[in-house]
């Protein structure tokens, strides 16, 4: 097992480098920092003086290297917005996320499991339609609507909810999390569902019923280790999404996370608190990624079997 | 389990031999009308279709009959609540400029429907394919597939957009390249993962030993297993497609004014969420519609190409929720 791991550690170096090689070059197609730092009727001095004092006037290949350079120091340059440490910014800005994510997938994936097997229990009962259709519409809800009609709602009409912000008790999370959980949670259900579904029709549950082995142990022991595979495949790339893409309910509620970080220094053409911010991203999706993987041994004796050898 | 069932999966088999003995266009004629009744028996289903079919409709052929209303601005009938008491035009009210909601709404769905089913179809045809031949072969060709999928899948796809923006022209062919580079891992995955499995059962292994070549065996015996699952995926991804390109311009970074799909519809309609809640709400609800209504057709095309499960949509409507699962599929298989 630890061979596995080496060897997909080994293995992921590799996207990583491109990955970080990518962000570096594509952020600075977007365009001329400082055609945006400095006012427009700067003369053609002060924007050079600008470029040099960040290093811009060097070739693209020297910037890179003092990019590849700071990285083994940790050191990520400094924001052009703020003036901060970059690397700094983006791990102040990860927890936010992290804790949003976490949490909502936590509640998804606990969720789904029960009421997708509740409907996959009896195909095409009352249970089974109600959850399909109600999954359906979730796994369809436009998230930054939702989260809209939530706050005219909570928010405004009621009075209940605050709109925005991260100070406060637990109802500032209402939102957020609701916002954030209703796609996945939709999404797992029907897979869950879809799974449960063949893997109770298989012979070997007709097997484990005929052993004597109880519905609650036949359901959860037996079909749900097998309908695992595919429902964990998709977990983990909805996991990815949500790092990736809570920008929407960031930018909705000013949630201070990695999503918001993201887009603000896109926007701003901020260049080293961009490359940053991808990189935690992107370190944090390829251990989620062995992760699954491993899973997937432990689950399947099959694939254990496959990588082992 | 009654001797009429018996007798009635007995029937639809020999039905089946039958007209796999007719000669070829007869028996393509039988597939379509079995389609048709096949829908026709599940309420939901057609019902989806036909929503379905109405948004296709309204945003293409509607198109024509509005005119210029979508962009014609009216500014003593600005904010116009939603009734009867305006004229057809502002059944559904009017936004901040008097113009149309419902004429809006047509020209958006255009918009929102035209970058969403390409998007979808490109990634799903690559992806799949890739992800088949990926794991059928297995060795380095899987290796360097996956390694792809995963710097695909973690790089920033906001990072693509804004970048496609700024480089090129903000256009909707852009925005399609970047959904559809977006979404291949995901069917890269899952086929993948699929066509692994498969490799080592043994139809596959009998295809082999009898001389196929990799490419017949992946289409004949891999990709018909396969398909249903993707389908499944293509049909959540389509929803995924249309919600990403609604965010995106709801963002600000996908489609650009004067050009409008529903995203941008919610994002205008938001400052004005207190005073004319409808310019925010109704596209919000024609994206929930369009994607409800996809996913239901979908997974009703998923049980109907699924010969294991086709079984459940053939029986009477009535006794589909009471009857036990696993008798059928034994007498028909």
């Amino acid at each position: 097992m630890l061979t596995f791991v080496r060897r997909r550690i080994v293995s992921s170096a590799v996207p990583l480098v491109v990955v970080i090689l990518g962000v570096f070059c594509l952020a600075r197609l977007t365009g001329d920092p400082a055609k945006l730092y400095l006012p427009l009727s700067a003369t053609p001095q002060m924007r050079e003086d600008f470029l040099a004092r960040n290093g811009f006037d060097k070739p693209l290949i020297e910037q890179l290297w003092d990019y590849l350079e700071g990285l083994f120091t940790l050191d990520f340059g400094e924001s052009l917005r703020t003036g901060q440490d970059a690397a700094g910014m983006a791990l102040r800005a990860f927890p936010a996320t992290l804790q949003l994510a976490g949490a909502t997938m936590l509640l998804a994936i606990v969720g789904a499991v029960l009421i997708g097997s509740w409907a996959a229990y009896k195909p095409n009962s009352l249970a089974d339609r109600l959850s399909g259709l109600l999954s359906m519409a979730a796994a369809s809800m436009p998230d930054f609507w939702f989260a809209i009609m939530g706050v005219l709602v909570f928010a405004v009409t009621l009075g209940w909810l605050p709109t925005s912000g991260v100070v406060g008790g637990p109802e500032v999370w209402v939102l957020p999390l609701l916002t954030l959980l209703i796609r996945p949670f939709g999404v797992l259900v029907q897979v869950v569902r879809g799974a449960m579904v063949s893997a109770l029709s298989a012979p070997y549950v007709k097997v484990a019923r005929s052993k004597g082995a109880s519905e609650p142990r036949v359901v959860f022991g037996h079909a749900l280790r097998n309908a695992a595979p595919p429902v964990l495949t998709v977990a983990g790339d909805l996991t990815v999404g949500l790092v990736n893409g809570a920008v929407v309910v960031e930018t909705i509620f000013g949630w201070p996370g990695i999503g918001k970080l993201m887009i603000d220094s896109i926007l701003q053409r901020d260049f080293a608190v961009l490359q940053a911010a991808v990189l935690i991203t992107a370190v944090t999706i390829f251990a989620l990624n062995i992760l699954v993987d491993l899973c997937h041994a432990l689950l399947d004796s099959r694939v254990r079997q496959a990588v082992t050898a | 389990m009654t001797v009429s069932e018996q007798k009635k999966g007995g029937d639809s088999m020999t039905a089946t031999l039958d007209t796999a003995a007719q000669p070829e266009d007869a028996r393509s004629q039988a597939g379509r009308t079995r389609w048709w009744t096949l829908l026709l028996r599940d309420r939901v289903a057609t019902a989806a279709a036909v929503v379905l079919l109405l948004v296709v409709l309204a945003t293409t052929l509607g198109q024509l009959l509005i005119g210029d209303l979508d962009t014609k601005q009216n500014l003593r009938a600005t904010n116009t609540p939603p009734g009867f008491g305006h004229g057809w035009e502002f059944v559904l009210g009017s936004d901040a400029l008097g113009r149309s909601v419902l004429a809006r709404l047509m020209v958006a769905g255009g918009t929102s429907l035209s970058v969403a089913v390409p998007a979808v179809l490109i990634s799903l045809i690559v992806g799949g394919a890739w992800g088949m031949w990926a794991g059928y072969h297995r060795g380095w060709r899987e290796n360097v597939s996956m390694r792809v999928a995963d710097i695909i899948l973690s790089f920033p796809s906001l990072l693509l957009a804004v970048v496609v923006l700024y480089i090129f022209s903000p256009s909707a062919a852009n925005i399609v390249a970047v959904l559809a580079i977006a979404r291949i891992p995901v069917y890269l995955r899952t086929a993948r993962a699929e066509s692994a499995e498969l490799r080592g059962r043994l139809f596959v292994d009998a295809a082999r030993t009898f001389g196929t070549r990799s490419g017949a065996v992946i289409v004949r015996h891999i990709a018909p297993v396969v398909a249903p699952t993707l389908l499944t995926v293509a049909t959540v991804d389509f929803c995924f497609v249309m919600l990403a390109e609604s965010s995106l311009s709801f963002l600000g970074i996908g489609i650009q004014p004067p050009d409008v799909s529903w995203g941008l519809m919610v994002a205008q309609g938001r400052q004005y969420l207190q005073t004319a809640w409808w310019t925010a709400v109704f596209p919000g609800l024609a994206i929930v519609i369009t994607t409800v209504s996809a996913t239901l057709l979908a997974s009703w095309f998923r049980l109907a190409t699924d010969p294991a499960q086709r079984w459940r949509l053939a029986l009477p409507r009535g006794r589909r929720g009471r009857r036990s699962a696993p008798v059928l599929p034994e007498v028909t298989q």
